[in-house]
């Protein structure tokens, strides 16, 4: 953390390593390791939300492939209300999907946690939406039913992991909304 | 009620898609909010969006509680032998203790005013009641109390009319635009079989397809008929034939034949607004992100206010939300748009 607010102030070189860090943190972790984190977030949201599932209606068994063009991996998710499944593949594994929302990894977590708006990133080009559109909308509109930040609701769930996942996150993003008035 | 710069407090009033959306509208300080059941009965009937009834009755006590009132918006047209759909909605409604239903069908403005003479009726945009002599119909038949003006109206036109009707105008400050006569663009029905105004959606995302190719170019197709091609670096828009751009002989190249993407954005106009006689001021966009609703109520909130206190509306910029990252004033400030 103090290596973060350190860098916080040293201008915009800094501020694409942090642009970066989760990608160079990420790329070396075999996805082995990182499978365990995913499948506990997607348990997490089915407890936690069950009402979402309801918004999705016919498209509960959709795949929808996130990808995050900044990290070395995607995930398919298939939110199934009884057994949601969120797994990680390396991307020339090319996973088959039915939709799929691409965009930094950034902006994909700042749009799921009701920070920026996804149409709004549309315009800008700046997420990608291809396949089955109206399966893209339903998960949106299904996320977006949400009081409060998904992502804190999410990390609270690591236990005694979650302090300083939240503290490296909010770090992050902070840097991240800062870049973006500049 | 007047203040003391001489306006007259203005109701904001709000979208809201989801509950959670509702109370992102409510916190940020919209004086009332409007959303629809989810199916064909409201005109945002979207996929994952809207209210159970159950979810409708939840909302209501939440804005109730905090001083925020809650349109029910049954402002699209059904068909024959579908009208049990729409009399459901507006009986949910009255139950429920909605403050006003926003109507657009006759038949079904008739079915409210009859069956609940104390609910009040709101005349949606959808209507397309765009003189006089038309709102004053609506309001001597069904007691509409409120009429939703089109966006084809300068503000002058505005004050125009409110001289001569009985009822309060509400008029939209910031959303989605377009070249349509309201209520009647048949446009998507023509090309995907579904209709706008009486299925309530404006291009299904069924029907919609993005195709980027390795260069970053965008192929937006709704149905079969080519949209746009939105060039890499370009910004994009929504998915609709109003704002698509076509091959047309006019001029050379792609035209946006109906209009451009592009959102509407009364900030600069809203003192003029508030002095034609409009008595709420409407922000379009159900089928936006709590994001956006946050953003835009805010700002609104904090401009009104500003201009009731007599200060500089103080907006602040909601360019990064508008569709194409453009904005227009549209006809509210002259007739030659478009």
């Amino acid at each position: 953390m103090a290596i973060l607010s350190k860098i916080q102030h040293r201008g915009s070189s800094v501020h694409s390593l942090a642009w970066n860090i989760p990608r160079i943190l990420l790329s070396p972790v075999p996805l082995i390791l990182l499978q365990p984190v995913f499948s506990r977030i997607a348990a997490h949201v089915a407890r936690s939300r069950p009402d979402l599932f309801a918004r999705l209606g016919p498209h509960l068994s959709k795949r929808f492939l996130i990808d995050p063009v900044d990290l070395p991996f995607v995930l398919v998710l298939i939110p199934d209300a009884a057994t949601p499944h969120l797994t990680a593949y390396r991307r020339q594994e090319n996973p088959y999907y039915d939709a799929c929302i691409a965009g930094t990894f950034f902006n994909l977590l700042e749009m799921v946690d009701g920070s920026l708006d996804g149409d709004a990133l549309f315009f800008t080009r700046d997420l990608r939406v291809s396949g089955d559109t109206e399966a893209v909308v339903a998960l949106r509109n299904a996320l977006d039913d949400f009081d409060g930040s998904v992502i804190d609701n999410i990390v609270t769930s690591f236990g005694p992991l979650s302090k300083p996942v939240a503290l490296a996150l909010s770090a992050l993003r902070t840097i991240r909304a800062k870049d973006r008035h500049e | 009620m007047n203040d003391d710069a001489g306006y007259i407090r203005p109701e904001l009033v709000c979208p809201a898609g989801t509950p959670a959306g509702l109370r992102a509208a409510i916190d940020a300080g919209a004086d009332a909010v409007y959303c629809g059941f989810q199916n064909a009965t409201n005109a945002r009937n979207f996929p994952g969006l809207n209210f159970t009834p159950a979810e409708l009755e939840q909302a209501i006590g939440y804005a109730h509680a905090r001083g925020a009132k809650v349109l029910l918006a049954v402002n699209t047209f059904p068909s024959a032998g579908k009208f049990d759909l729409w009399r459901e909605a507006v009986d949910y409604g009255a139950r429920m203790g909605v403050d006003a239903v926003i109507v657009a069908d006759i038949g079904v403005a008739d079915y409210a005013a009859r069956a609940y003479p104390n609910l009040r009726l709101h005349l949606s945009v959808q209507a397309g009641a765009s003189s006089p002599e038309g709102i004053r119909f609506y309001c001597q038949e069904f007691g509409v109390k409120r009429v939703v003006l089109p966006r084809i109206l300068t503000v002058s036109e505005i004050a125009d009319i409110h001289r001569q009707i009985p009822c309060e105008i509400e008029a939209f400050i910031f959303g989605n635009i377009g070249m349509m006569a309201e209520g009647r663009c048949s446009l998507t029905n023509y090309v995907t079989g579904v209709s706008t105004n009486m299925d309530g959606v404006c291009s299904p995302a069924a029907d919609v397809h993005y195709v980027e190719d390795a260069d970053r170019n965008l192929t937006t197709r709704l149905g079969a008929v080519v949209i746009d091609r939105v060039a890499c670096g370009e910004f994009a828009g929504y998915p609709t034939i109003c704002k698509g751009r076509y091959v047309c002989g006019v001029k050379s190249g792609g035209y946006y034949a109906f209009e451009e993407p592009v959102s509407l954005n009364l900030s600069a106009l809203l003192p003029d607004l508030m002095r034609a006689g409009v008595t709420a001021l409407k922000i379009e966009g159900r089928q936006r992100s709590r994001a956006y609703v946050k953003s835009v109520v805010s700002a609104f909130r904090t401009a009104v206010d500003g201009v009731l206190a007599g200060r500089d509306p103080g907006l602040a910029d909601l360019l990064a939300l508008t569709e194409g990252h453009r904005q227009t004033e549209g006809a509210f400030r002259s007739k030659a748009w478009r």
